[in-house]
């Protein structure tokens, strides 16, 4: 039976993060409690925070579930944490940078030049150009979880679009609204920072030939993608034009929006959209979107493309294994944060470990993501491990594999009350002229109990995230 | 503004006046399925309905003869029909939802309540509702949607196309209720003025709202010269063609001292400005010496033409 660290509760005792906490769980009354939820639940269908998932039958208009318990870091915990996401975010960029100009990692021999030149992630069209001041990704999302008290692992890390940063800033507001008192009693971090430090972060890489203020807009697929809600938060939020292709078109040597009062210059371009639907001249001649032109001007230093074109290569999870490498290389330091073990099935010797230890192991496919596409070994039939193993004989280098992790738990409110869940943390880091951590993330609740799977495609919640101020 | 947004914005107001009309002219069937016949059957009545709607020929191909229930379905709760009451209010919603930050909470909320309650009339067996209930529910929720536009939204680029929308639908709404009324009843110029001519008159002022408001204008006894003169001349008549014209030239003389452009100088102007000469010209007995249908379809095309311009100028961001 494996012990999992529970974060409010050691043995009988509260961890002094939560001690503003106990009091408040233990004298409500479920009258109050369900009242609560239902307050909650209406307030965000009320501004319209769903999650809208189409093609599946069912109401296109879903709510992600909300706890209401929040989860809780202290000051010390949560400065550990920045140092350490904080470094990755640095290294991450540098390493972009790098296998997109002379490659010296590769040729330095710490990471193999297959799993960076003939990645998919891999942009070609982009390799040579600089982008303003040599950031290609401006918001990582650094997936962590934790197993004690002291131990973090970085699960994966996101440097293309990570999205969520709403939930953490609706979370907040919705718990501030009910629960105000909490507010008073305990001295909480603020998370409102965020937007004002996404806007500065952005206009801070406006392109070369941009004068004066940059002007700033979010790049959507559109009202019928899951994560439109979110788009259009952060474009009101900031203040600036959420767009779609069809919106934007590119002359002479500038990209432009169409505006009531004609065309309207753009600078920096925050993208919800993946690289292949940039520019259909650049990247898919099939495709009917994205705005054709559009990487010419990027690449003569017209517009800022945020994250850069081809950021992508370095949040593969074959790319993973050698972050803390890339931390020594290019920083000089020790890396602050674990990652956990890790067998490329790509490798005989790690491959012939993966196939004798199915049942204990977390496999997950290399390009993979939401939580589809995996073995969680411990909770699986003989069955499912069996048909896993065929894939993994078929295809090796698809796979990965990780020790089942013993994630911690929370409170969490349930049906009988109060009882501990597991979560996830995904804190958001901007890195432009600064590089900055607002204090706070997503956490992500797997509700069922049980549960390792935090993924709100499989039944995952949220959860407000604290950090205490000293 | 994003071209878009004010796209989106524009069809918001649209499909809002749309779905009040289809769902007036609903209303307006009912009524008279309960009146007895005099003289003609119901059943033209509701073919006349469903012209007056543009919709006879989709109905006709999925249900075949005009019978009141399928009618009611098809105008009010039918998807395929793009026109009906549900498809309306669906993409009033949907529209206000991909420019949700261009609005304000309270017209966010009036539609998307309108949205949901939609689902539970939906959900409840036809039985249970009245089709005059349904109705005045649609025009409560349309009345709704412009009290909060009052109430609530800055007086700047967003809320003129708003009101421009409104104003372009009704003009062509309100021109099309009395085309097809004239066009199906009144064949003949000699039939102006029989009692089977005022009756369906009244039925077009009961249509539009305004049959008492058209007794406080004249007093008097029902003659067409007076009803044409109400909904085609009079300023005072809220849905008359010449008081659509004039709020979609003032929506458009806003937009342009809100862009502070030199006035009366865009195109969409010129042409607003042009129909607007005309109707104020205009007399009643002109009208029916060049034949009201004639009259109406060159009034229908020249508010299609002021819409697209206004859609060349503004919606399309190509330049101006």
């Amino acid at each position: 039976m494996t012990e999992y660290f529970n974060e409010m509760f050691d043995g009988g005792k509260v961890r002094q993060p939560y001690n503003g906490l106990d009091g408040w769980m233990r004298e409500m009354p479920s009258e109050l409690r369900a009242m609560k939820q239902a307050e909650a639940e209406a307030l965000f269908r009320r501004i319209g925070i769903t999650f809208a998932v189409y093609g599946e039958g069912g109401d296109p208009d879903r709510l992600i579930p909300f706890d209401m318990f929040p989860r809780v870091f202290t000051q010390p915990e949560w400065r550990k944490l920045e140092r350490g996401i904080k470094q990755r975010a640095r290294a991450l960029n540098a390493f972009l940078l790098d296998v997109y100009g002379r490659g010296e990692i590769v040729r330095a021999g710490r990471i193999p030049a297959r799993l960076v030149y003939q990645n998919d992630a891999y942009e070609r069209a982009v390799s040579g150009f600089i982008p303003p001041r040599g950031i290609y990704s401006h918001i990582v999302g650094v997936d962590l979880v934790r197993t004690g008290p002291d131990q973090f692992y970085v699960l994966e890390d996101n440097c293309r679009t990570p999205s969520g940063v709403s939930y953490m800033l609706e979370n907040r507001e919705i718990m501030m609204r009910m629960f105000p008192q909490l507010f008073r009693e305990n001295r909480i971090e603020p998370v409102d920072g965020y937007s004002d430090a996404l806007r500065r972060t952005l206009a801070s890489v406006a392109p070369t030939k941009c004068e004066g203020e940059p002007t700033v807009a979010i790049l959507t697929p559109g009202h019928f993608n899951s994560a439109y809600y979110e788009h259009s938060f952060l474009a009101d939020l900031m203040g600036v034009e959420l767009v779609e292709g069809p919106d934007l078109f590119c002359e002479g040597g500038f990209c432009w929006m169409r505006t009531t009062e004609g065309p309207k210059k753009l600078d920096v371009i925050y993208r919800r959209i993946d690289d292949a639907f940039l520019d259909p001249l650049c990247f898919r001649p099939d495709s009917m979107l994205g705005i054709p032109g559009l990487m010419d001007v990027y690449r003569s230093g017209g517009v800022s493309i945020c994250s850069a074109p081809g950021a992508g290569v370095a949040d593969d999870k074959a790319i993973y294994t050698f972050v803390p490498e890339m931390v020594r290389f290019y920083l000089g330091e020790e890396p602050l944060l674990e990652n956990v073990p890790t067998w490329q099935c790509a490798k005989k010797d790690d491959c012939k470990y993966v196939l004798e230890n199915l049942s204990e192991l977390v496999v997950k496919e290399v390009h993979g993501s939401g939580g589809y596409g995996m073995l969680v070994g411990p909770k699986s039939t003989k069955e499912q491990i069996e048909n896993f193993r065929h894939k993994i004989e078929d295809n090796p280098e698809n796979y990965i594999a990780q020790p089942t992790l013993a994630l911690s738990t929370t409170p969490t409110f349930v049906e009988e009350g109060v009882a501990p869940r597991h979560v996830d943390l995904r804190p958001y880091c901007l890195v432009g002229e600064k590089v900055e951590l607002v204090p706070g993330g997503l956490t992500r609740v797997a509700l069922t109990e049980g549960s390792l799977v935090v993924n709100s495609s499989q039944g995952g919640g949220v959860k407000d995230t604290w950090v205490l101020a000293e | 503004m994003l071209s878009r947004t004010a796209e989106n914005l524009f069809w918001v107001a649209r499909y809002m006046e749309r779905a009040e009309t289809m769902a007036r002219l609903l209303e307006v069937g009912a009524r008279i399925a309960l009146t007895p016949s005099t003289g003609h059957g119901y059943r033209s009545e509701w073919e006349s309905l469903l012209q007056a709607s543009g919709t006879a020929d989709g109905f006709s191909e999925k249900y075949g003869d005009p019978v009141q229930r399928n009618i009611e379905s098809y105008l009010f709760f039918d998807r395929d029909n793009p026109s009906s009451v549900v498809s309306c209010i669906e993409r009033a919603r949907e529209n206000a939802r991909i420019v949700r930050t261009a609005i304000t909470g309270q017209v966010w909320d009036t539609l998307n309540t309108a949205f949901q309650e939609i689902r539970q009339i939906e959900r409840q067996p036809r039985s249970e509702w009245e089709i005059t209930e349904l109705c005045e529910w649609v025009a409560r929720q349309s009345a709704l949607l412009r009290g909060a536009m009052d109430g609530t939204m800055l007086r700047n680029d967003g809320f003129f196309f708003m009101n421009l929308g409104y104003a372009l639908e009704r003009a062509d709404n309100t021109a099309r209720l009395i085309d097809v009324k004239y066009f199906v009843l009144l064949p003949s110029v000699e039939m102006v003025g029989s009692g089977l001519d005022n009756y369906q008159w009244q039925v077009l002022l009961r249509a539009l709202q305004s049959y008492r408001a058209f007794h406080w204008a004249y007093g008097g006894e029902l003659t067409a010269s007076k009803i044409m003169h109400f909904l085609i001349l009079n300023p005072a008549s809220p849905r008359s063609l010449i008081s659509a014209t004039r709020k979609a030239m003032h929506h458009l003389d806003n937009l342009e001292s809100f862009y502070e452009v030199e006035p009366g100088t865009g195109l969409p102007q010129m042409r607003a400005k042009a129909i607007m000469t005309e109707l104020n010209q205009t007399q009643v007995a002109e009208i029916i010496d060049e034949g009201l249908h004639e009259f109406l379809t060159r009034f229908i095309g020249e508010v299609g033409q002021l819409t697209a311009l206004v859609q060349q100028t503004y919606l399309s961001g190509d330049a101006r």
